[in-house]
């Protein structure tokens, strides 16, 4: 494993096995996170953003499998640790926050009592006093009157929530934040304040983090490196500036960045890529975007792309040869 | 808007639609609108949860009964008729949903959806006939004939959304109330989604309403936009004016609050705004968002701002632009 | 994209052909998994084939006929279950009993969630004073024990079977109209709902065609697990002496005459006893069923 790296998935596979059918949910993923930056993982419902952030703790839902792979934190692999022992990675070096804020907290706990917990599971050896006083700490860093700890979370705004929940994950100071669409449930206003706090938060603290998210906007503010997943494959990645700024991409990507109503652009259609994402339970032999791209050969239906390496910048498309360069027209 | 001299599509007056809770207080969710449609015009209505946005869109429809206020359409009073009266409207009147899932009925399948309302309002003597307009509808909404028989259930997002439009268009409605119609569809499907309701808009000559929060989204589609902030109007402009010159504090903020993927704008903070929406309920009369607004004065509060003509078209109701 | 691709495809005969049939068949798939269900409605079904088939083995005299020589006899070849204090066999009066109890069960269970499903509709869906008036009304009702409820009723009509129906109707009608309005309220509050009442539909349409049918999950699991609740609630007011007029045979009836043997013959206690456990324990076992495979969330 690479020293700069706290994180370092390899060739990951999830399925999700029920009786009647088998979904493909991740395919031989690769993702590497440097210390102190943040990893985007960008893509649309179903490409399999949260089954990666969810087999990083470990926490499948009972129908889902790890298949192969590697996931290895600090130079461990998670995978392979006892139950007991990942619990303690769980929370302490690795915090989770999830989209919903309307779920994530106890309806009938006050969120100080809450926050207080968390802080207490993972330093069992501090007074309640410390305790308290680190509630309150916490509160303040989210931009929380620490007087309004004895409220319970119905009292609470959905932009104030997810703060709460951010604070709870950032309580225990992680080396590593995995955010699940954080504020996608939030108003545009809030969104921009909670997307500042985290930028803020995650630059005092020196945390690394993995922003899942299907807002290229967000991406632009916040990551430093990218990975674009489609259908269960991460389809190209490398650093914000390949991804916004470089010529070579992914026809997904180009669809995805055309898509996005532009606030600049004058056109009154949109572009759009046709079609939907392939049946996760029957995938298809070749290129797994070969069915909507306005590019694909014969050869793109036949045989699955390799990833193509040029500097930090990783296309898998068989439009691009080993450099990741374009390949002539034929 | 009044010296134009034929009669608006729709017009609301002073619109108010206040509910009553427990205890007696008054939550003002629409609070005094005044806006009139021209036919074949495209009106986005736009600001954050609460704000009365969806309300306004079902009170227009009288799925949800003004509080006082008039709607118009085609110049006839259609505020205070019984229901009964007022079904033969619904035709003319419909509405497409927010949520694709839960706006369709999971027990019934893709053809009785659509053929519904055609039931209801008896526009066909047989059901064939019903059945082979359905198909006609499917079609034109890009949904493939074979999914007819089948289940919501067994269809994503965006072809549920398509079913939503074809029942919306089954009567030959004049205009359609599009509350946040993509905004629970991923990007690709939503861009699909759009481009048809505005083809559909275009072949058709549908007036529509654009209810949504995503001021982006609104842009492409929308003639003028209207930005509503706790139950009133803050602004109403041409959809390009609205985006070049922003006038009122809050159309800033959700401007500037939007992240746009471009990383020029990497490094520059967002500007945001203090404070989150405050309560709609027994609100006092002034400035709505001058608790939140960097350059409010003693002036902003005491009475309701009216919106003001500063340019022709462009309407603000803010103290900073009185003349 | 589709909608190039499909526009010559001939229109009604394919759109006519409908797929009703995949709501249904999805639930028996869900349903074969459970092992106790389906053991349930195998015995359910074995039972419904001896009771309804009742005079292949037995006669409706048997059950009946005196024959005092052989009062208390137990179990033989010519009597199965052998014979009660009067010398009647004892398997022709479960099978004949049983056919009272569970026909007074199941009619008592329909009649009470058709009243209970009005009266809960109306409630739910008008809301207001309509809404207060019933709801008060049920509070009284409720505010009665069941069982003297019944036998008050029992008492003042007569023992009939038409009787013992209403009796039993009025005693379990109050647990539908519950269950409707809290499902009316909360289904009348979906945007489907909306959309049909955006499409001029009036109540009644509404009503009958989007709330009734997403509610129909949840009547049916309940009405099942009603049916045991009744036969056993019928056994008792049997026990009590409020059944059926002898010599009709009745299983709470039958089980009260045994009472008094149990020490000398109690074959007499156990078959009929039998019967009723088998009974409950076999509908319980499909309503539980029912209710994992139509509930939508158990998806699996």
């Amino acid at each position: 494993m690479n020293e700069k790296n706290i994180l370092e998935i390899k060739d990951l596979s999830v399925i999700y096995k029920t009786d009647l059918e088998t979904v493909a949910a991740v395919n031989g993923i690769s993702i590497e996170i440097k210390h102190k930056s943040t990893f985007g993982l960008v893509g649309e419902t179903g490409a399999g953003k949260t089954t990666t952030a969810r087999s990083i703790i470990r926490l499948l839902p009972a129908v889902g499998h790890v298949t192969s792979g590697t996931i290895e934190f600090e130079g461990k692999d998670l995978l392979a640790l006892p139950e007991e022992e990942m619990r303690h990675y769980r929370g302490n070096q690795i915090a989770m926050v999830f989209q919903d804020p309307m779920t994530s907290l106890n309806p009938v706990m006050s969120v100080g009592d809450q926050i207080a917990e968390t802080i207490k599971i993972h330093n069992p050896q501090l007074k309640n006093e410390e305790v308290d006083e680190r509630v309150e700490e916490t509160l303040a860093m989210v931009g929380i009157l620490p007087s309004r700890k004895v409220e319970y979370p119905h009292q609470f705004s959905g932009g104030m929530k997810q703060r709460v929940i951010i604070a709870m994950a950032l309580a225990c100071e992680p080396s590593l934040l995995i955010a699940d669409e954080p504020t996608t449930a939030l108003d545009v206003t809030i969104q921009a304040q909670v997307l500042m706090m985290i930028k803020e938060l995650r630059d005092r603290l020196g945390t690394s983090m993995l922003m899942i998210t299907h807002d290229l906007g967000i991406v632009a503010k916040i990551c430093d490196d990218v990975g674009v997943m489609y259908a269960g494959e991460i389809v190209e990645s490398g650093t914000v500036q390949d991804i916004f700024e470089g010529k070579n991409h992914h026809p997904y990507t180009e669809g995805l960045f055309g898509s996005i109503p532009n606030l600049k652009s004058k056109a009154k259609r949109l572009n759009t890529i046709p079609g939907l994402m392939p049946d996760p339970t029957a995938l298809p032999a070749g290129c797994i975007f070969a069915e909507r791209c306005k590019y694909a050969t014969d050869r793109c239906h036949k045989e699955h792309p390799k990833v193509s390496v040029n500097g930090t910048h990783k296309l898998c498309c068989h439009l691009f040869d080993n450099n990741g360069c374009r390949k002539e027209e034929e | 808007m009044s010296d134009n001299h034929e009669i608006p599509l729709l017009q609301l007056k002073n619109l108010k639609k206040h509910f009553r809770l427990n205890g007696g207080a008054m939550l003002h969710a629409v609070d005094g609108i005044n806006l009139s449609i021209r036919e074949g015009e495209t009106v986005g209505v736009v600001g954050e949860s609460g704000c009365g946005k969806s309300t306004l869109g079902r009170t227009i429809l009288r799925l949800i009964e003004p509080s006082s206020g008039q709607i118009l359409y085609k110049g006839e009073d259609v505020t205070k008729i019984s229901q009964r009266k007022f079904r033969p409207y619904r035709q003319d009147l419909q509405m497409i949903f927010q949520d694709p899932y839960a706006s369709i009925d999971p027990r019934k399948s893709v053809v009785e959806v659509i053929a519904e309302y055609m039931l209801i309002h008896k526009t066909y003597k047989t059901r064939a006939e019903v059945y082979n307009r359905a198909a006609q509808l499917m079609d034109m909404v890009g949904l493939a004939r074979r999914y007819a028989s089948m289940y919501p259930h067994e269809l994503d997002g965006g072809r549920r959304q398509r079913i939503g439009i074809a029942r919306a268009l089954s009567l030959n409605p004049k205009f359609i109330v599009c509350d946040e119609p993509v905004s629970a569809l991923d990007v690709s499907i939503q861009a699909q989604i759009l481009n048809l309701l505005m083809d559909l808009g275009d072949e058709l000559n549908l007036t529509y309403m654009f209810i949504t929060h995503d001021l982006s989204v609104v842009k492409h589609i929308s003639d003028r936009i209207m930005v509503m902030y706790l139950g009133q109007a803050v602004e109403i402009a041409t959809s390009e004016e609205l985006f070049n010159n922003p006038l009122h504090p809050y159309t800033q903020a959700l401007l500037a609050a939007i992240p746009e993927p471009d990383l020029a704008m990497r490094d520059v903070p967002f500007k945001t705004i203090k404070g989150e929406v405050s309560s709609p309920i027994n609100v006092k009369p002034g400035c709505r968002f001058c608790k939140r607004c960097e350059y409010t004065k003693p002036e902003c509060e005491g009475t309701d701002k009216p919106l003001i003509e500063v340019t022709p078209g462009h309407f603000v109701a803010c103290e900073l632009h009185k003349n | 994209m589709e909608k190039n691709a499909n526009m010559s495809t001939p229109a009604v005969p394919e759109i006519a052909a409908f797929k009703k049939q995949s709501q249904i068949k999805e639930i028996w798939r869900r349903f074969k998994k459970n092992k106790g269900s389906m053991i349930g409605l195998i015995m359910l079904l074995l039972l419904a084939f001896f009771l309804i088939f009742a005079n292949l083995f037995t006669s409706y005299d048997a059950a009946i006929t005196q024959n005092l020589s052989e009062k208390l006899a137990g179990p033989s070849a010519q009597h199965l279950f052998g014979q009660d204090s009067y010398g009647r066999d004892i398997l022709a009066r479960v099978l004949y009993g049983g056919r009272t109890s569970i026909s007074i069960a199941v009619l008592a269970t329909l009649s009470s969630c058709v009243v209970g499903c009005a009266l809960g509709a109306i409630a739910g869906y008008f809301g207001g004073k309509v809404d207060s008036i019933i709801m008060r009304g049920l509070d009284i009702f409720m505010s009665v024990p069941d069982i003297l409820f019944t036998m008050a009723v029992v008492f003042a009509l007569g023992a009939t079977t038409v009787n013992l129906v209403v009796a039993l109707t009025l005693a379990y009608f109050t647990n539908y109209v519950r269950l409707v309005r809290s499902q009316i309220l909360s289904l009348s509050d979906l945007e489907y709902v909306e959309a049909a009442r955006a499409g001029g539909a009036g109540s009644i349409r509404i009503i009958m065609s989007h709330i009734f049918p997403n509610a129909m999950g949840v009547i049916i699991v309940n009405t099942t697990l009603n049916v045991a609740k009744i036969i056993l609630y019928e056994a008792t007011l049997g026990f009590l002496g409020l059944g059926m007029p002898p010599p009709a045979p009745e299983w709470g009836q039958i089980i009260s005459d045994a009472r008094e043997y149990m020490r000398v013959a109690p074959h007499m206690l156990l078959f009929p006893a039998l019967a009723i456990v088998v009974t409950a324990c076999s509908v319980n076992l499909v309503g539980d069923g029912l209710r994992d495979a139509m509930d939508p969330h158990l998806k699996t």
